[in-house]
Formats: structure tokens, C-alpha cells, sequence
């Protein structure tokens, strides 16, 4: 059976576990020390050899990502952290940043370091104000203790940290809308190529990464690309966090190797709500086509989970039983789309507007012969026609929802969904177990 | 500061406001210089002096946005256009606190909807509406990322775990109160709208080590590793440059680095997403590697 391996997490439990005092008792900032008597080429080697990939959802290996930038060129170039954490389900970088923001910053100093940047960002979703603080206070700790600044550590290396917020805007987690938001601009996606590896912020060369994959660095920099290497399975390697939430009897964040199965985290977690049983479950946010218990068993890892027909995305793992309407549930996902759709292309906008009013007759038990197909069309009509990963990703829940409970969408046709599955059977505060 | 042509506020009715006093405008400009000389380029400026705007207006106010025109040599159009974009920016005169309830998929259907529908009907108020005593903006927020603390309630920003519809009519009750409320994980208090503002825009009050932020579903898993021994693999600190060349020998089960697939055809057309095949499933968990 799969064991926990808190990394991340190892002391999120300490008192002040946000403090550096905390952090340097955790081994905090020894890595850095390390790294910057290291060529940069081999950070760079070193974090390919980790097998370390991207843990935003999309897991693009992490050193490659570093090693496309140009050679340097004397001018700018940038590291931004996006931590715009909104996929639906996904809430793994908040307590990251809550509860150890310098493993954070440690991992910036050195990911820096290694891409020759020596100005960093971190665009923190703008709703959640006390991690702004702890992330701002952690800044102004390292600064003080002369882990940022100028001439680091007496290494030479100069680095400043700008902790920026966000202000409500689903859309800024891709990178490309990301980087235009941080420009002052309306957070919509740009033309790939050019990458931003090429040119990002302020058209400069810069490197994007997730909180969590930013995390890692340092413990793969401390312990050795191999001990890294050495957890997961044989193309995803190391561990991650995944966040187990819904009707399940101890949600929460379980540290994990990758390849870990949904059968053992449920089983960690002390298994679906008391008296209930599974109907569906996310692998990694709504953005992800969704599982049922047949695919218990699937390890998770970018591999398997994508040969199941899926995507492991943000290992946001939320958790459905059966009182529970799928039509309710990927009507709401859409509601999602729809409202943080960013409006630059048509597939999208139009798209998830009109699936929301399907989607909302069918919850109404109004819906018309054929919607079922029209639903199916019209996504079909935004998966890999949409300017950016949105439109693919509000198209996932309507097919797989589709794909695994047809018959419940077409019920929709006569009956309401809330007469199908009353929701008050769903809720966790339920003083009496309501059954269907 | 002429308000004599009406900007793009979008389908909003526009609420003009007065030009600003002078030692507020002065206060204000010593603030936006320390927000802009934190960027490379000023444009950069624009979403923290918004919220900057907001903490001294309420909300984004046709000075505001002439303000912030100003600062970045952008025109109030082009602001306009950022701030209607982003859904933290009020268009009206926001209420001392926001009150948000989660109601995506999963904290809807956890409780989420139940809660929206008890206090919404305890207000008397819908989305975006305020109270007539000014204290409270309702809201329907999207994904807050505390999923595993759902039905997730957020009230300035801050976080209310669990929440059943009596606690939030109980929470908006004490708001309107004038009592002072406390969040799950979070600062000591909610702060007011224009306090949290401030610090949004990049300001520090003083707040940071408040609270306590490492609820049960924060700590789950590695509560349940301690109590069962779990830890990941040892490693060894030699000192030396760590990698692929510091394997040391009770390492003996670590594979050799891998070099990752290259999974892209050239260098300058990465792609977002490595190419999915399925691996081998294996797991190579930390006690396996324990055991040896």
C-alpha cells in the first residue's frame, strides 16, 4: 500500500509554521546556500534529472520549461509564480502559502538564480487576503535576513521579490492571461507562440511556474534530483498534494507519491460519507472529465489517469456520492464557464452561454428532445476551437458527464433534477439523513 | 480632475463623485509612487492602485479611475476597461463587509445553496446588492480554493469553513451588529472592506502572524503520516552538489535520474501539455523505500 510522504506539508502543524525561524528548523534555506556555489547550467540539469513537472494542471517538466529560455542577453528576465489558485476543487497553494510561504520563496530565490532573473513575482488571486499578508510578510523576513536583496548570501546574485494580488479573475491562472493581467491589462490570453519563454512579461523571457512546483525546488535541491526521482512512478515523478474534498469523512490535503490510487487516498481519508456511496469524483478539478468508481484503481499519475480519459490536472480530487445530480453538478461547473469566460473568442463566450441555458432547463426539468445532442455539439463546437484551455476545459464536464449518466440528462427532458435528487439529501449539514 | 465627459463605465448607471480633497490626493500620491516603483513599468501599477482606490473610495469612483489614469499615463478609458473586467472591482459603494457565499459545484452542493438561499432571504438582498444600513454586500463567489472546508463562506476575503445556514445569518447578524467577527483561518478579525483594500494593494497592516490558518483538513494527511510512521525516503545532507551525481548508498533503491521524455519537437514551440501515454502505473511509495 502507498504511504504518505509530507514534504510540502511536513511541518504545517508547527505553531507559526509561516515564520523563518520556523523554516530554518525545517532545514529552511540550507538548499539556497547550496545552489548558488552550483553553474546554473546544472541547477538546470539538476531539475531535469528530478523528473520534476509543472504542478499547476497542465505538468510540462519543469526543467525543460527553464532550459528554453534564450541565452541571456544582459537585459530582463522574469520569474512569475502564478498563484491564482481557482480551478473549481483545487486548494492545495493556499495552505502551501498559508503555512510555508518561505519554502516558497526559497524555491523562487534558487529557480531565479538558475534563470538568471533578478526580479520575481508572485500573482496571488486577489481573494484571499491574510495569505497576502503571509506572503508579504515572509518577503520582508528574507529581506531582513539577506536571503533577498542585493549580493545574497555574499554570493554576488541580486534578487527582488514582488507579491502582487490579483483582483477576481478565474481566466489569470493561464499563464498568458496571467502575464497580461500583471501588466496592468485585462487578464485575456495571448497568441501562443511566441512562448513566454521567449517573450512574456514585458516581452522579455520569462519563466511561469505553479506555487507547488516552485515548492519542490527546494527539497529536490536539499535532498538530490535522484531522492526525488526515487517517489512516483516512471514518468511522474515525485509526490504531490492531493486534495480530497466533498463527500468523503476527512477531507483534505494527503501528501502523496504520484501513482497513489484514488481506493487507497479514499481509504486514507476514511472513505465516502457515512452511509453513502460513490457516484463520481474529479482527478483534478472540474476542468478534468470526470471519474466514477470504476476507475478507483487508476493510478494517479499524468499517464494513467490521461489513458483512463482523463487529466490528473491539479490532483483536485472532489468527491460526489449518490445523492447527488450530475446534470446540477455540470450545470453549475458551466454557470463557472460561462461567468469567467474571458469573451475574446467566440467558441467560448457564445458557446458556454448557450450550454448554460440548456444545462439550466434540463436542471428545470424543461428540456427539449435533443438537447442532450445539442449539449454535445456544442461542445464539440468548443473543445480545441477556443483560443485558450477554458473553452476545452468547460467542455470536459458536459461530455464526460454525458459520456458516464445520459439517461440522467435526459430526464431533464420531463422531470426536474431537484425531484430526482433533492438536494437537501446532499448537504454535510444535515441534522437528519434524508434518503431518497 | 474634469468629469466633463462621461468615461465607458460599461451598462452600470455611472455614480460621479467629487474631485478629490487635497490632503486626501496627497495621501493618495505618496501611496501610488511606492505601488508603481515596485514594477518595472508603471502600466504594472494598475490592479493594486485600483484596490488602492478602493480603500479610501469603497469602491472604483470616477475620480478614482481619473486618479489612476493619471499615475500610469493611461487614459480613464483603458482603466475603465481593467477595472470592469475584474470582479473585485465595485462599481457602486461597496458595503463595510462582503459577504461571499460559495456557490460553485461542489460547496453548492455541500451546503452552499441552502446557505445562499437562507441568507439571502434573511437580507433581503440578492447578488452584488448591499443593505440599506450600508454594512453588508452579498455575493455569489465562484471557487475560493478551500474546497476541503466546504460549504466555504468568505467575508472580506477571509475564510469561514464549514458553514451552515445558521452560522452565516449568525455572521452577518454580528457584522451588522458592529461586533467584531473571527474567521476560521485567517487574521484575528475581518478587517473592513477598506482595510482589506489597503492590504490588497500591497500594503502591510501588521496582520501577517495573526490566526490560525492550519485548520484539520490542512493537516489531515500529515496527521494521519505521524500517527502511522509515514515519512518520505531519507536523504542524505553530504554537502556536496546535490543531483544526480550525490547518490549515495542507502539511496540503493533510488533509480537513476531519469531524463524527462522530450515530449516537444523543437525549443520554441513548447507545448502546454507533455504528450499523455500511460506509464507503467508502478509506485514506488517512501516505505518500500524505507523498508531497506
Amino acid at each position: 500500500m502507498t504511504q504518505l510522504t509530507p514534504i510540502l506539508s511536513k511541518f504545517w502543524d508547527e505553531p507559526q509554521s509561516y515564520s523563518l525561524a520556523t523554516y530554518e528548523r525545517f532545514e529552511g534555506y540550507r538548499a539556497l546556500r547550496t545552489a548558488l556555489t552550483i553553474d546554473r547550467k546544472d541547477l538546470v540539469q539538476q531539475a531535469k534529472d528530478s523528473g520534476l513537472r509543472g504542478r499547476g494542471g497542465a505538468g510540462f517538466p519543469t526543467g525543460m520549461k527553464w532550459g528554453f529560455l534564450p541565452p541571456d542577453d544582459g537585459n530582463p528576465r522574469y520569474l512569475v509564480v502564478n498563484a491564482d489558485e481557482s480551478e473549481p476543487g483545487t486548494c492545495k497553494d493556499v495552505p502551501m502559502m498559508f503555512n510555508a510561504p518561505h519554502m516558497l520563496l526559497e524555491g523562487m530565490i534558487i529557480t531565479s538564480y538558475a534563470i538568471r532573473c533578478n526580479h520575481a513575482f508572485i500573482y496571488l488571486r486577489g481573494e484571499v487576503v491574510h495569505v497576502y499578508r503571509r506572503l508579504m510578510h515572509a518577503v520582508a523576513e528574507a529581506y531582513n535576513a539577506g536571503y533577498l536583496g542585493t549580493n545574497i548570501l555574499g554570493s554576488g546574485f541580486d534578487l527582488d521579490i514582488t507579491v502582487h494580488a490579483g483582483a477576481g479573475a478565474y481566466i489569470c491562472g493561464e499563464e498568458t492571461a496571467l502575464l497580461d493581467s500583471l501588466e496592468g491589462r485585462r487578464g485575456q490570453p495571448r497568441l501562443k507562440p511566441p512562448f513566454p519563454a521567449v517573450a512574456g512579461l514585458y516581452a522579455r523571457p520569462t519563466v511561469v511556474n505553479n506555487v507547488e512546483t516552485i515548492a519542490q525546488v527546494a527539497p529536490i535541491f536539499l535532498n538530490g534530483s535522484d531522492w526525488f526521482a526515487s517517489m512516483g512512478t516512471e514518468r511522474s515523478k515525485g509526490v504531490g498534494l492531493f486534495s480530497l474534498s466533498g463527500h468523503v469523512q476527512r477531507p483534505g490535503q494527503y501528501e502523496a507519491p504520484y501513482g497513489i490510487t484514488m481506493r487507497e487516498l479514499l481509504d486514507m481519508a476514511g472513505g465516502v460519507r457515512a452511509g453513502h456511496r460513490l457516484k463520481f469524483w474529479t482527478p483534478g478539478g472540474s476542468s478534468t472529465p470526470i471519474f466514477t468508481e470504476e476507475h478507483l484503481d487508476v493510478p494517479l499519475d499524468y499517464e494513467s489517469v490521461a489513458a483512463a480519459g482523463s487529466m490528473l490536472g491539479t490532483r483536485a480530487l472532489q468527491v460526489f456520492d449518490e445523492t447527488v445530480s450530475v446534470v446540477r453538478a455540470v450545470s453549475r461547473w458551466i454557470e463557472f464557464y460561462a461567468h469567467e469566460s474571458c469573451g475574446k473568442c467566440t467558441p467560448c463566450r457564445e458557446g458556454n452561454w448557450w450550454m448554460r441555458q440548456v444545462l439550466q432547463r434540463l436542471v428545470d426539468g424543461q428540456g427539449e428532445e435533443g438537447d442532450v445532442d445539442k449539449l454535445l455539439d456544442v461542445a464539440g463546437q468548443i473543445l480545441g476551437r477556443s483560443f485558450c484551455a477554458l473553452g476545452d476545459a468547460a467542455a470536459t464536464p458536459v461530455q464526460s458527464g454525458i459520456k458516464y449518466f445520459r439517461d440522467e440528462f435526459e430526464k431533464g427532458y420531463h422531470t426536474p433534477a431537484a425531484e430526482l435528487f433533492p438536494p437537501e439529501a446532499s448537504v454535510l449539514f444535515a441534522k437528519e439523513s434524508v434518503s431518497r | 480632475m474634469a468629469h466633463g465627459h462621461q468615461p465607458n463605465y460599461g451598462s452600470q448607471p455611472i455614480v460621479l463623485s467629487e474631485p478629490y480633497p487635497e490632503d486626501t490626493l496627497v495621501g493618495l500620491t505618496i501611496d501610488a509612487a511606492e505601488v508603481v516603483a515596485r514594477y518595472p513599468d508603471k502600466r504594472s501599477a494598475l490592479l493594486p492602485l485600483l484596490h488602492l482606490v478602493q480603500s479610501v473610495d469603497g469602491y472604483v469612483s470616477t475620480r478614482g479611475i481619473e486618479f489612476c489614469a493619471q499615475t500610469t499615463g493611461l487614459t480613464p478609458a483603458e482603466v475603465s476597461g481593467v477595472a470592469t473586467f475584474y470582479t473585485q472591482y465595485k462599481r457602486h459603494p461597496n458595503g463595510e463587509y462582503t459577504v461571499g457565499v460559495c456557490t460553485n459545484t461542489l460547496c453548492a452542493i455541500m451546503g452552499g445553496d441552502a446557505i445562499w438561499d437562507r441568507v439571502s432571504a434573511h437580507l433581503g438582498i440578492g447578488h452584488d446588492e448591499t443593505t440599506a444600513d450600508g454594512k453588508i454586500t452579498l455575493e455569489r463567489v465562484e471557487c475560493n480554493a478551500g474546497c476541503d472546508y466546504a460549504p466555504v463562506v468568505m467575508a472580506n476575503w477571509e475564510f469561514f469553513d464549514n458553514q451552515t445556514p445558521e452560522s452565516v445569518t449568525a455572521l452577518v447578524d454580528s457584522l451588522r451588529a458592529g461586533y467584531s467577527v473571527s474567521p476560521t483561518r485567517g487574521a484575528d478579525t475581518v478587517a473592513t472592506f477598506k482595510e482589506v483594500s489597503r492590504v490588497l494593494a500591497g500594503f502591510h497592516d501588521g496582520r501577517a502572524i495573526e490566526g490560525q490558518t492550519a485548520g484539520p483538513a490542512t493537516v489531515v494527511g500529515l496527521k494521519l503520516a505521524k500517527e502511522r510512521g509515514w515519512a518520505a525516503p531519507p536523504a542524505h545532507h553530504s554537502g556536496a552538489a546535490p543531483g544526480s551525481g550525490g547518490s549515495t548508498p542507502s539511496q540503493a533503491q533510488a533509480t537513476p535520474a531519469a531524463t524527462p521524455e522530450k515530449t516537444v519537437g523543437s525549443q520554441d514551440t513548447p507545448s502546454n501539455a507533455p504528450h499523455d501515454k500511460p506509464g507503467t502505473g508502478e509506485v514506488r511509495s517512501a516505505g518500500e523505500t524505507k523498508a531497506d
